[in-house]
């Protein structure tokens, strides 16, 4: 009920703000809505190469063979096995994890728990990896010092805490 | 990096599917999976799309910058060794902000200027090497706190899952937890008065 309540109202903040601030609604809107289809255009082609390399790991039995060899860090930690996946590849490619929780949710179905706390995993961090190697390079930066440890122990906790909130609530 | 993983995913499997006699199961795979990936993407972008629009309206209408006003006193605490009223602190701001509404066209940029304003604001010493600054800015940005995580819905929704939004608290809440765990560790590693 209130979860449902989340998108309506920050919806109605922003339309009642535009209309006091008279800023050409519309054409706002058709702006950011051209600039959502660039970035899906943007994606697909690395989605689909890996979907399609995905999907072949679920095939093979390979996928699952990694899953198997680290149930028990997986057990130990309340991480879905299906998921450990996501732990090693959301760090590396954005598109890479979105591609494994299409594949999870196709496994284990779109209401599923173990779906969920995929879904949640990869919305709580950004692509560390890149997004360090980004900024670095802007700002010449060669020794990023204690920057990667602690950015890993932060995706690390948030994935921890995703699966725990999912499972447990 | 990414060329090494793919190559390796799909070599693993090929290699797997022989020992593991799953030929046929992965031959038809190569074939309908791009067709799914083609699908997932024009079913997700309805809702992106959408959201992305609505945020332009947030953007325009003024909401960045008041939520830049109401983060700083948050922010200025991760940041002591720089000036409040500095061009990198002001950059920080936007960044922070135009992540938070989703806007990640415009929150690229906008880091990459703050981050170069930190580091002529510190001219770290010895050069070239991250700071405590550089560091709590750049997990500020890794741990992705976003208002509407629209990708991931509409993955769900996409899915048929019929109750996308009950994600949008736990991502949250669980973003927050990772955010904090980095920045104690920053903390840790680079104690508090050395400039550095």
């Amino acid at each position: 009920m209130t979860t449902d309540l989340i998108m309506p109202v920050i919806i109605l903040l922003i339309i009642t703000t535009g209309f006091a601030k008279k800023v050409p609604m519309f054409s706002c809107f058709t702006d950011g809505a051209a600039d959502g289809l660039k970035t899906m255009v943007s994606i697909a082609p690395s989605l689909i190469g890996l979907i399609t390399a995905i999907g072949m790991l679920k095939a093979s039995g390979a996928l699952d063979l990694i899953c198997s060899v680290f149930s028990p860090l997986s057990d130990l930690l309340g991480i879905p096995s299906e998921n450990v996946p996501l732990l090693f590849l959301k760090p590396i490619s954005g598109s890479g994890s979105l591609a494994m929780l299409d594949q999870i949710i196709r496994e284990n179905g779109a209401n599923s728990l173990v779906s969920k706390a995929a879904a949640v995993m990869t919305g709580s961090t950004e692509t560390t990896f890149y997004c360090i190697a980004v900024y670095c390079s802007a700002a010449k930066i060669k020794n990023t010092g204690y920057t990667i440890p602690c950015a890993l122990l932060g995706d690390f906790a948030s994935m921890a805490a995703a699966c725990f909130i999912v499972m447990n609530f | 990096m990414m060329n090494y993983i793919w190559a390796g995913m799909i070599i693993i499997s090929i290699i797997c599917a022989v020992f593991q006699n799953n030929t046929s199961q992965l031959s038809s795979s190569i074939l309908s999976s791009a067709g799914e990936a083609v699908e997932l993407v024009i079913s997700m972008t309805g809702a992106v799309c959408l959201w992305s629009g609505i945020m332009e309206i947030a953007e325009k209408s003024g909401a960045a910058k008041a939520a830049a006003k109401l983060l700083s006193p948050v922010l200025s605490k991760l940041f002591p060794n720089l000036d409040k009223n500095g061009k990198a602190f002001t950059a920080i701001c936007s960044n922070v902000t135009a992540n938070l509404l989703g806007l990640g066209n415009a929150a690229t940029p906008l880091g990459i200027k703050a981050m170069q304003e930190i580091v002529k604001e510190e001219s770290a010493v010895p050069p070239h090497t991250a700071t405590k600054s550089t560091a709590a800015f750049m997990i500020l940005n890794t741990a992705s706190f976003q208002l509407m995580p629209t990708m991931i819905i509409s993955v769900l929704l996409s899915a048929g899952c019929s109750r996308p939004n009950d994600i949008i608290v736990p991502i949250w809440i669980s973003s927050i937890v990772g955010l904090s765990a980095a920045l104690c560790a920053v903390n840790i590693f680079y104690p508090k008065k050395r400039k550095l």
